[in-house]
Parts: structure tokens; C-alpha cells; sequence
């Protein structure tokens, strides 16, 4: 027995650093895998059971291996502004927004999600930003290259990173800390926790209700220990993480967004307001601007699979004889109770209800292009 | 009856010139939660090493090989209705599919219950 491709393909090979919860994940009885430089904890009692008990309850997840930047200094709006496709000057104190940053030609270097910290509030940043684990290195590299020199980058490596996610993660969360159940979806703010700062956004990947939880290291397990203590929380690894995003149609960096994809034929032209759109003035617009006038040549979409065999990331897809596009990821969905795939198609293909077929393994299933998210998002909106 | 495993455990039944295949306990626990077994046709022919079946886990596909030569010629159909069998009983109601073994000298190459034991401590 063997295996054919490893968790999304994202075990690697180089040496692995330990995050700060790395004992308390192996006391709590997880399999640790190599992920984004990192060991990482991939399951603790089963993907299947992690991901149910976070749609129905509160799972704690440590996402600590991502990037945590901040940024201040003198024209930071206006210098960011260049460097991503987003709102950065209207977005307001303790707002959170996603975004992505582009290449040259428009393709996609990472996706990110950036907050105004009111006054500098979070670590005397004037902007906060999560960036992915794997890519963190490049982008601030990227990021060096095209920001002058009166703004400044931290990357917050002191800073450990946590999710709750789940319908009861608001219940908990208040129990901790009063004042975030005023939180909506995409706001954030500065709380304290016995003395210990915490910035928390309501937030997430899972399509849950939830919250992301910036904590300084030192104190990143005693917080983890305090959530697990409630009835309502189990610690969730990053294979029921992968399977959750997947329902709720959230897109993965490096595999479904790459630098090969657009914003727009990624589907994340919600991310780039009016202004942005009509006025530019960021790295990557040009095919930005041409895409929403001619249209992208492939869309991200979803899959809805018949029967129960999964089509994985690398899967063609084809329209009658003809290869159409490619499963980006894919994989049985626990809540959905069948498999389902994200992946790009060429736009003729891309309407839903569009009857296709997915070679796995030299056998072709059928499937079609489905509404994503596969299981409804429960955000708390305003 | 015999049993034997390999290394890259599978298991293995041996009675009379038919031997049961599946996957052991070990394996199951490492791969999680089992979606979807592919199983091979009644009447193929392996040889030892083959790629004889597909189990699919929430998270990844994985090779199942013949640990010998020979016809298959019994599947396990509550596979397909029930994949979980894998997980919760692998070295019984779980086994993939029976085989006509062709050469009895190549079981002399497997593992026998001790050995395989040992060899999982050693991981």
C-alpha cells in the first residue's frame, strides 16, 4: 500500500521548524506531517469526526504557521495600493477585507486578508496582514521590492496564530472574552484576555461562523488550554481544515489560485471595488482591466460528482472527447455526503448545470458544474 | 489457514490454493477515514507487486498491491456500499478480494504475524 499524493500535496521535504504549539499538539494526541515548513498537526481523532464537530460545535484550529505582517509609516495606504487590487484607503478602523497580491502579468502570488488597526492599536501597525504559511517568505520579499522606504514591514513572527470556528464559537469565545460577540463578519478589534492582548477578527475558512485569534507565543498555549477546557471545543487538524473550505468553496493558494490564474477567472472579482477597478494604479491591472471588458478564458468553478469515487487535484476534465479544464482540488466532502471538486474550466463550460466527465485513474465519472459554496456559509453578517 | 503480511501491509489469508487480501489495522489507522474502494475485476491477473486496488481516505489515494501472483476470483462487494468497513473491521468483513494463488514459493517471501508486528514497532 502506498500513498498516490499526500494532503493536497503539501507535505514537503526540507527540514521542518516547530511552531510554538507543536508539544501541546502531540499531548493532545495528533499525527504531525510536514506542511508550509512546519510540523503541523493533520488530524487528532479523524478528519471526518474533526469536521463534523466543527459545523456543529467549536473547533480550534492553529494556523500559526501563517504570515502575520504589519505595516506603518508614511503613505502606507497609498503604498499598499500599488501592491494590491483592494480598498486599502476607505477601508475603515477595524474593518478586515480579502485580497490577493498580482504579479507583473496579473497572476496570483498569494491571497491574503488585510485589517485597519484603529491607531495603530495591534502593535503600532496602521495595517495588519495574514498572508499564507508557504508563500510568507515570497511575498514579503515581493512586498520589500515595491514599498518605499518610509513604510515599514514587521513580520510578526513572535505572534502565534488561532481559528474557532463553529455555530458555538461565539458562545465560547464571550465566555473568554466579553465584547466579541458584538464582532460582525470582517470586523475586528483588540481585546484583552488576563492581560494578554488578543486580536481577534470574525473570520475564518471553514464557511462557519468563527474567529481568528492573533496571540503573542508565550501565551498561545495557556489561550488553546482556556478554549479546549469548554465542552464546546476540540482541537481541529489541517485535513478537517482542508475538507471544510473545500464545502464552504473557499479557494486554496497553490492549487486552485496560482500565478497561472487570474482574480477574475478565479472568481474574485469581489475583491476588487469600483475605484480599483476604474482607476488601477496596481501592479497587475492591465490583464485585471482586459478580463472584465473580454471576459477570462477559464473560471473557477465548482463540481458536483456522481457516485462516490473522489476526483483529486490534477484530474482533466472533458466535454465529450475534448479536455475542458482541471480539478484544482477535490476530495470527499463529510458534510455533503459525496465527493465534490473545485477546478477551472474554459468559460463555455462554466454555467451551472454544464454535464462533464472527470478522468480518474483512466476511468471517466460524471460530474457537473454546481453553486459553491457546497454547504451554506453562516457568517454573522450585519 | 495462514496468515502473512507485507510490508507494505497488506495481509494476507492463505486455505488451500485461495488467499484473502486486505489492508491491516496498522494501515487503516494511518490512512483515516476510508470514502471509496476501487476493486479489481473477477478474472484479472496479477503478478506479485501489482497494482491490484484504490482505497480512497478523505484526504488521499492510496495503491493496494498483490502480495502474490494470481486470478482474482472474489471480490468484496460491501465494500462498495460500505467503504467504512476498512476502518472499523480491516482484518476481517473489510478484505478487498480473494485471489487463485499461483505460486505458493512466493509467500515464503512475506512476513508472518511476529515479524509484521515487530516490523510496525520498528516504524
Amino acid at each position: 500500500m502506498s500513498s498516490q499524493d499526500d494532503i493536497a500535496g503539501l507535505e514537503e521535504e526540507l527540514p521542518l521548524e516547530h511552531l510554538p504549539l507543536d508539544a501541546w499538539h502531540r499531548a493532545k494526541g495528533a499525527r504531525m506531517v510536514g506542511f508550509a515548513g512546519y510540523h503541523m498537526p493533520i488530524q487528532y481523532e479523524g478528519i471526518m469526526a474533526e469536521h463534523g464537530w466543527t459545523r456543529e460545535h467549536a473547533g480550534l484550529f492553529d494556523v500559526s504557521h501563517m504570515g502575520q505582517l504589519g505595516f506603518s509609516g508614511e503613505g502606507v495606504d497609498a503604498a499598499l495600493e500599488l501592491l494590491l487590487p483592494a480598498d486599502i484607503k476607505g477601508l475603515e478602523p477595524f474593518r478586515q477585507r480579502y485580497s490577493m497580491l498580482l504579479d507583473e502579468e496579473g497572476g496570483i502570488i498569494d491571497d491574503l486578508m488585510i485589517s485597519r488597526s484603529g491607531n495603530g492599536a495591534f502593535d503600532g501597525a496602521a495595517i495588519y496582514m495574514v498572508v499564507n504559511g508557504a508563500t510568507k517568505y515570497d511575498d514579503i520579499g515581493w512586498m520589500i521590492e515595491h514599498l518605499p522606504d518610509e513604510v515599514v514591514m514587521n513580520h510578526m513572527a513572535e505572534q502565534a496564530l488561532l481559528a474557532l470556528q463553529g455555530p458555538e464559537a461565539v458562545e465560547v469565545m464571550a465566555q473568554l472574552v466579553p465584547g466579541v460577540a458584538e464582532l460582525f463578519f470582517m470586523q475586528a478589534g483588540l481585546f484583552d484576555w488576563q492581560g494578554v492582548p488578543l486580536w481577534i477578527s470574525r473570520s475564518g475558512y471553514t464557511g462557519e461562523d468563527g474567529f481568528e485569534i492573533s496571540v503573542p507565543a508565550e501565551a498561545a498555549e495557556a489561550l488553546a488550554d482556556a478554549l479546549c477546557a469548554l465542552p464546546q471545543v476540540k482541537p481541529i487538524g489541517l485535513g478537517a481544515r482542508d475538507s471544510l473550505r473545500l464545502e464552504a468553496g473557499l479557494p486554496l493558494y497553490g492549487h486552485d489560485l496560482t500565478p497561472q490564474v487570474s482574480a477574475i477567472g478565479a472568481g474574485l472579482g469581489f475583491a476588487i471595488p469600483k475605484r480599483r477597478r476604474t482607476e488601477g494604479g496596481f501592479i497587475g491591472y492591465a490583464r485585471i482591466l482586459k478580463e472584465l471588458a473580454e471576459g477570462s478564458g477559464t473560471k473557477r468553478v465548482g463540481l458536483r460528482i456522481d457516485g462516490r469515487l473522489p476526483a483529486r487535484e490534477g484530474a482533466p476534465i472533458f466535454a465529450g472527447t475534448r479536455q475542458v479544464g482541471e480539478v484544482t482540488s477535490g476530495g470527499f466532502a463529510p458534510s455533503v455526503g459525496a465527493p465534490v471538486a473545485m477546478g477551472w474550466v474554459s468559460l463555455p463550460e462554466s454555467a451551472e448545470g454544464t454535464p462533464l466527465e472527470i478522468e480518474v485513474r483512466g476511468r471517466r465519472i460524471a460530474a457537473s458544474v454546481a453553486p459553491m459554496p457546497f454547504v451554506q456559509h453562516r457568517y454573522r453578517r450585519k | 489457514m495462514s496468515r502473512y503480511y507485507t510490508d507494505q501491509h497488506e495481509w494476507i489469508d492463505v486455505a488451500g490454493d485461495i488467499a484473502t487480501v486486505g489492508i491491516t489495522d496498522y494501515a487503516q489507522g494511518q490512512l483515516g477515514d476510508i470514502v471509496f474502494v476501487e476493486l479489481p475485476r473477477e478474472g484479472a491477473t496479477f503478478d506479485k507487486g501489482d497494482d491490484a486496488a484504490v482505497v480512497e481516505s478523505v484526504k488521499a489515494a492510496s495503491d493496494v498491491y498483490s502480495p502474490i501472483s494470481g486470478e482474482v476470483v472474489e471480490t468484496n462487494g460491501a465494500l462498495e456500499d460500505e467503504p467504512a468497513l476498512v476502518n472499523s473491521d480491516p482484518e476481517e468483513d473489510g478484505w478487498f478480494f480473494r485471489l487463485r494463488v499461483a505460486d505458493a514459493g512466493e509467500l515464503e517471501e512475506l512476513m508472518d504475524e511476529a515479524a509484521y508486528k515487530g516490523f510496525v514497532a520498528s516504524l
